[in-house]
């Protein structure tokens, strides 16, 4: 088995995959515990060549956004688009983070901390998954199923993720110790268009998936509607405690993010 | 271990590493010290380099996926009037985080933007420096880019 492989199409990848052999893109995640010394690879399937992984499509009913596309690109061609998401990419590690991370990666490696994951939670978002035997597309909210697990087979490659609606006034938060390089200790997106009585309300850090959470968007969509809102999105969270933060003061900063940001959506939207 | 050959400042050097070895590695275990290494895991900066014209942490991409790859250090990026800067503004002290901040603010002064205090200190927040404080190294990048930006043709 060589020690690298760089297919240029999906269907080569495929084939690749089958061998065992472990995917990389931007390498910003997969990388770590490797240089820690906690993982080794025999043999890599390198993304960076296939060409049709690095596109933004703009479909009759949506944006279709490669699973190579990094996280720089999406914050200059997403800017207006999809405001939200745009917002959340420029947050997720640095610049040189940024050049070579790809969403795709960010999807797959499914950290409930994932920056990039709640803008598209809130924006109804689909995973497209092809494997030997096919394509199949699902919602992104029934993709990830633990930290770090997702309903991914083995011999399926994560080709692209489709946006399906990001109308509305939206914003991402995070909370973490500076701005840059952090890994958030508690995060949200939010959504509304009150045109279509649309709302969504996605956090992050505080459950072992990034949560999407319906029985939010009543509330987002009254004016009034923020402590009550903030309650129910607290008591929807299950925050562990780790080396980051006590799961109490990550319970404690989504209430009050809730709140911020409530505020700020209706102060806009006005 | 694999063979990979790489141009290292515009130099053809070959690597000997396994698929596991990240570049910055690589480059190091076979007697290069262009680029000092630290953390390992993307958060310092130090091992910053441009792989193909794109700026990335060299901890960060395994050796045996750079295969041709032209890869830039300080050696080869760092321009006299940034150097000048580095040192009238005090930007350098012990020295370790200045190979990757040279890379991060060449990256930054090729933008060929305008920089403010804060869109330098964006582009920066990659890079940790544990003696100066960051003021001295963002004063050189603010004028180094107010100079070209003067002197634009």
């Amino acid at each position: 088995m060589d020690s690298i492989y760089s297919p240029t199409t999906v269907q080569e990848a495929l084939e690749v995959l089958a061998s065992g052999a472990r995917v990389i893109n931007g390498g910003t995640d997969v990388m770590v515990p490797i240089n820690e010394g906690l993982e080794s690879v025999d043999s890599w399937l390198n993304l960076r060549k296939i060409q049709s992984l690095q596109v933004i499509e703009r479909m009759e009913k949506g944006i279709r956004i490669g699973a190579g596309v990094t996280f720089a690109a999406i914050e200059t061609e997403l800017r207006y688009v999809a405001p939200a998401l745009a917002q959340a990419a420029s947050t997720v590690g640095s610049r040189q983070i940024r050049n070579v991370a790809t969403i795709g990666g960010n999807i797959a490696t499914a950290s409930p901390a994932g920056d990039s994951l709640l803008p598209l939670l809130a924006y109804d978002a689909e995973v497209e998954l092809v494997g030997v035997r096919g394509a199949r597309t699902l919602p992104l909210s029934q993709f990830f199923v633990g930290p770090k697990h997702t309903s991914r087979k083995a011999d399926e490659l994560l080709t692209s993720v489709t946006i399906r609606d990001s109308q509305g006034t939206q914003h991402f938060a995070k909370v973490g110790t500076r701005n840059a390089m952090v890994i958030s200790i508690c995060s949200i997106c939010v959504r509304i268009d009150r045109d279509r009585g649309i709302a969504r309300l996605a956090a992050g850090s505080v459950a072992p998936t990034p949560l999407l959470i319906p029985a939010a968007e009543r509330l987002l969509l009254r004016r009034d509607g923020a402590s009550e809102l903030s309650r129910l999105v607290v008591d929807a969270s299950s925050p562990i405690s780790d080396h980051r933060a006590p799961a109490e003061y990550r319970r404690h900063a989504l209430k009050i993010l809730t709140e911020r940001i409530h505020r700020k959506l209706w102060q806009e939207t006005q | 271990m694999n063979t990979t050959r790489i141009t290292l400042d515009g130099k053809s050097i070959e690597l000997k590493a396994t698929a596991s070895t990240s570049l910055l590695r690589a480059i190091r275990e076979s007697g290069f010290s262009n680029i000092p290494g630290a953390c390992e895991q993307g958060e310092c900066g130090s091992c910053l380099v441009r792989i193909d014209g794109i700026t990335q942490n060299s901890c960060l991409v395994p050796a045996v996926i750079c295969g041709e790859a032209d890869v830039e250090t300080v050696a080869s990026l760092l321009s006299q009037d940034l150097a000048n800067a580095f040192a009238r503004h005090g930007a350098v002290q012990c020295g370790f985080c200045t190979p990757g901040f040279v890379v991060a603010a060449e990256a930054a002064l090729a933008s060929g933007e305008l920089l403010s205090y804060d869109t330098v200190r964006e582009r920066l927040a990659g890079n940790i420096c544990r003696c100066t404080g960051y003021l001295g190294i963002i004063e050189a990048v603010l004028e180094v880019n107010e100079f070209r930006q003067q002197t634009k043709p």
